[in-house]
């Protein structure tokens, strides 16, 4: 059939089974854009910042394990949707970003809105294409999907100039991708495999450290059974809560700076870490010379330039979490004795009891932490939840009851603020029964607030928790710590009036101060089914611990600070 | 840590976004490419890169990863004593020096005078890096006037 650029690129978007495409339009998208409203097989929705268009549909993939869509145009409203691509990328999230550029004749002459975009993108995506004849974009198309959600998932950006969503010609979308260069191995090296099963029989003190990569495999039931057969203790990372279900008595917690004792214990006392979908990044390992001395290492990983990155590796197995712990249940089932790590899993309950995860509650001011723990008792495992990035966002990752994967959304890797809200929105749309909740600080959330209007229009009712401590609290704790009180640039005392905020922009505004008010308030929010904005005033000078300062070992933690 | 040198060898899709995407990975690690030839392979749609580079070994192995995890790329592969590797340069010189031991200097060293004209005569050697190296420091008693050199290539034997 013979159509424009631009109808191929609905008609593809339509073919790979997209919903809904979160984006903004502009010069050089318009083709695309008047085609848009020409059809109906999926829906479009106008965020109000290109950043929170990338972060929309990056939130909805996180919620639905789908490919997320963003369109944008050239230019300016290409490098506001950076830092949303950047973030997708550091946290392995398939999208599509759909941008406009100039005519092909204009590229290169510093056009209107011209910026080379697969340039700048280059770094921070998977693989980018600009399109240079309308003959290649629909296999383009059906690359880029095949791209971003096959092996390790990232952004693919597909960079189109305006003539081309013009020009006319015959659509066929091919049914199948053949990229010679790039295939992904998902099974993983059979020998390999046996040998960390021996490893793992033979292990005294055995860890299971789980990172998103056992999310992004869809493997968390597989994992859960693995832990639960063997009875091999768990430590989660930020990006892997809700894998194992925050009240099995396997889950140690949390690893890293901001991690609880038994786990960071547990990583510095193991034998052998079992490392699956997990990166071992630098906020997980402190000090990497200090890190696991004791262990020998099994990491499996769908990315071979993951494996001996930072920590040298013994059994390194590149595959996916799914295929490869598949294989490992199989070798493992008929000669795995549970209680050779009785002693084990004593020691670590022994340093859970002697320093569990812990808050001082108060009757004067609310505590984040209480806040947290009271969203989870009335909402549990019924609420998606995402959080923007400070304190406001370990508190959650440590204190919430999270109880199965894609519940808990954050940007782990990039730490983007900003990123809460709109993710948001994209998750309520993805998972449109549950109720979904945004963590939020009274720094983050004013760096995406012009959503409130984007959740309004379309109804998208998210509850945004701001958990207020007048300062841009997470920089404000290294000073305290680090920097000896001089809080350059982190007082956040003078304030927009929240409320009014929200109602301005058609949602609900609360004030909250006291825990009555808190139950109230949130009851209201989950009956009205309205975007809100709840502006819940916290201690002031509350700080995340434990604490594993920047650089150190993970055996040590500041367990306390003690105000001098 | 020390530094090591490096010959790495890319096989990738011949398009246009490909060098920008291999030099980057060196680039975003503030890593120079000491030398790098690119060709299209014959009756195909690739290219082979050939890259030198110096580093620490940890942080090219990593690269080298990186280069194999590109969409666009077939094969890495890394130099060991199972290649052939060979490099050219091009002197040129004044027709005022003495083209007879010119010629002779290069005859030591498989090559020859590839161009000759009113005012300077251009000599050509293709050898191993090293070898190059030499020629090009036994050139300097005839005043060459531009010396350009080839990146290295490799092949496995
Ligand atoms: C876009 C961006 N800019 C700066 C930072 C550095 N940063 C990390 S946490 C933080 C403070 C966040 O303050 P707030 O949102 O109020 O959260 P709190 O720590 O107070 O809970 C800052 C500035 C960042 N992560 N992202
Ligand atoms: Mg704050």
């Amino acid at each position: 059939m013979k159509m424009s650029g631009a109808q191929m690129v609905c008609e593809a978007l339509i073919a790979e089974g997209v919903t809904t495409v979160f984006g903004y339009p502009g010069g050089a998208i318009m083709n695309v854009y008047d085609a848009i409203y020409k059809q109906d097989g999926f829906e479009h929705i106008l965020t109000r910042h290109e950043q929170a268009a990338v972060h929309a549909a990056d939130g909805y993939a996180r919620a639905t394990g789908k490919v997320g869509v963003a369109m944008v145009t050239s230019g300016p409203g290409f490098t506001n949707a950076v830092t949303g691509i950047a973030t997708a990328f550091t946290d392995s999230i398939p999208l599509v970003v759909i941008s406009g550029q100039v005519s092909l004749s204009l590229i290169g002459t510093d056009g209107f809105q011209e910026i080379d975009a697969v340039g700048i993108s280059r770094p921070c995506t998977k693989h980018n294409y600009l399109v240079s004849s309308l003959e290649e974009l629909p296999r383009i198309m059906k690359e880029a999907f095949y791209i971003a959600s096959s092996g390790r998932p990232g952004p693919v950006l597909v960079d189109i100039p305006k003539d081309i969503t013009a020009e006319m010609g015959e659509f066929n979308y091919p049914k199948e991708v053949n990229i010679p260069t790039y295939k992904p191995s998902y099974k993983g090296n059979d020998r390999q495999i046996k040998k960390a099963v021996d490893a793992i029989l033979n292990a005294k003190k055995p860890l299971l450290y789980l990172g998103g990569g056992v999310i992004l495999s869809n493997s968390s039931e597989l994992v859960k059974e693995f832990a639960n057969l063997t009875q091999i203790p768990a430590v989660e990372t930020l990006m892997a809560r809700g894998i194992m279900g925050y009240d099995n008595p396997l889950l140690l917690g949390m690893p890293g700076m901001h991690g609880n004792y038994s786990s960071n214990m547990a990583m510095s006392e193991s034998d052998l870490i079992i490392s699956l979908g997990a990166r071992f990044d630098d906020r997980v390992t402190g000090k990497l010379s200090e890190f696991a001395k004791y262990a020998d290492v099994i990491h499996v990983d769908i990315d071979p330039a993951n494996i001996g990155k930072l920590v040298d590796v013994d059994y390194p197995i590149v595959g996916s979490v799914k295929d490869v712990v598949e294989k490992m249940l199989s070798l493992l089932k008929h000669h795995i004795n549970p209680d050779r790590y009785q002693p084990w899993r004593e020691i670590l309950d022994r340093y859970n009891g002697l320093h569990p995860l812990k808050y001082e509650d108060s009757d004067e001011v609310l505590k984040p932490q209480w806040v947290i723990q009271r969203v989870g008792e009335i909402l549990g495992k019924d609420a998606i939840i995402t959080s923007d990035v400070g304190q406001h966002q370990m508190w959650t990752a440590q204190f919430y009851p999270f109880d199965r994967p894609r519940q808990w959304i954050n940007s782990g890797g990039l730490g983007t603020m900003g990123f809460g809200f709109p993710a948001a929105i994209g998750a309520k749309r993805g998972v449109p029964d549950k109720v979904v909740v945004n963590f939020t600080g009274d720094g983050s959330i004013l760096m995406n607030m012009q959503e409130l209007v984007t959740a309004s229009e379309y109804k998208i009712p998210v509850i945004n928790i701001i958990l207020n401590n007048h300062f841009l609290g997470m920089v404000r704790q290294w000073q305290t710590f680090f920097y000896d009180k001089r809080y350059s640039e982190t007082d956040l005392s003078f304030q927009p009036n929240f409320k009014a905020l929200a109602e301005a922009c058609g949602g609900i505004g609360y004030d909250v101060t006291t825990k009555k008010e808190f139950d109230e308030a949130l009851k209201d929010a989950i009956k009205q089914n309205k975007v809100c904005f709840m502006n819940v005033i916290i201690s002031r000078f509350e700080n995340v611990l434990p604490m594993v300062p920047a650089g150190g070992a993970l055996y040590n933690m500041l367990l306390e600070h003690k105000d001098k | 840590m020390q530094e090591v040198r490096r010959v790495i060898s890319v096989i990738a899709m011949n398009e246009s976004s490909v060098l920008a995407r291999v030099s980057g990975l060196f680039a975003g690690r503030g890593y120079n490419i000491e030398s790098l030839t690119v060709a299209p392979i014959p009756k195909s749609n690739l290219s082979r890169f050939t890259i030198v580079t110096k580093g620490n070994a940890k942080v090219i192995e990593q690269i080298t990863k990186q280069l194999n995890k590109l969409i666009s790329t077939l094969k890495v592969i890394e130099q060991d004593e199972n290649m052939v590797e060979k490099e050219m340069v091009l002197i040129k010189f004044s027709s005022n020096e003495s083209l007879s031991d010119i010629k002779a200097l290069c005859d030591a060293y498989n090559g020859g005078i590839v161009n000759a004209g009113e005012n300077s005569v251009i000599a050509m050697v293709a050898d191993e890096s090293k070898r190059v190296e030499y020629f090009i420091s036994a050139a300097q008693r005839y005043n060459p006037l531009e010396i350009v050199r080839g990146g290295v290539v490799a092949i496995e034997r």
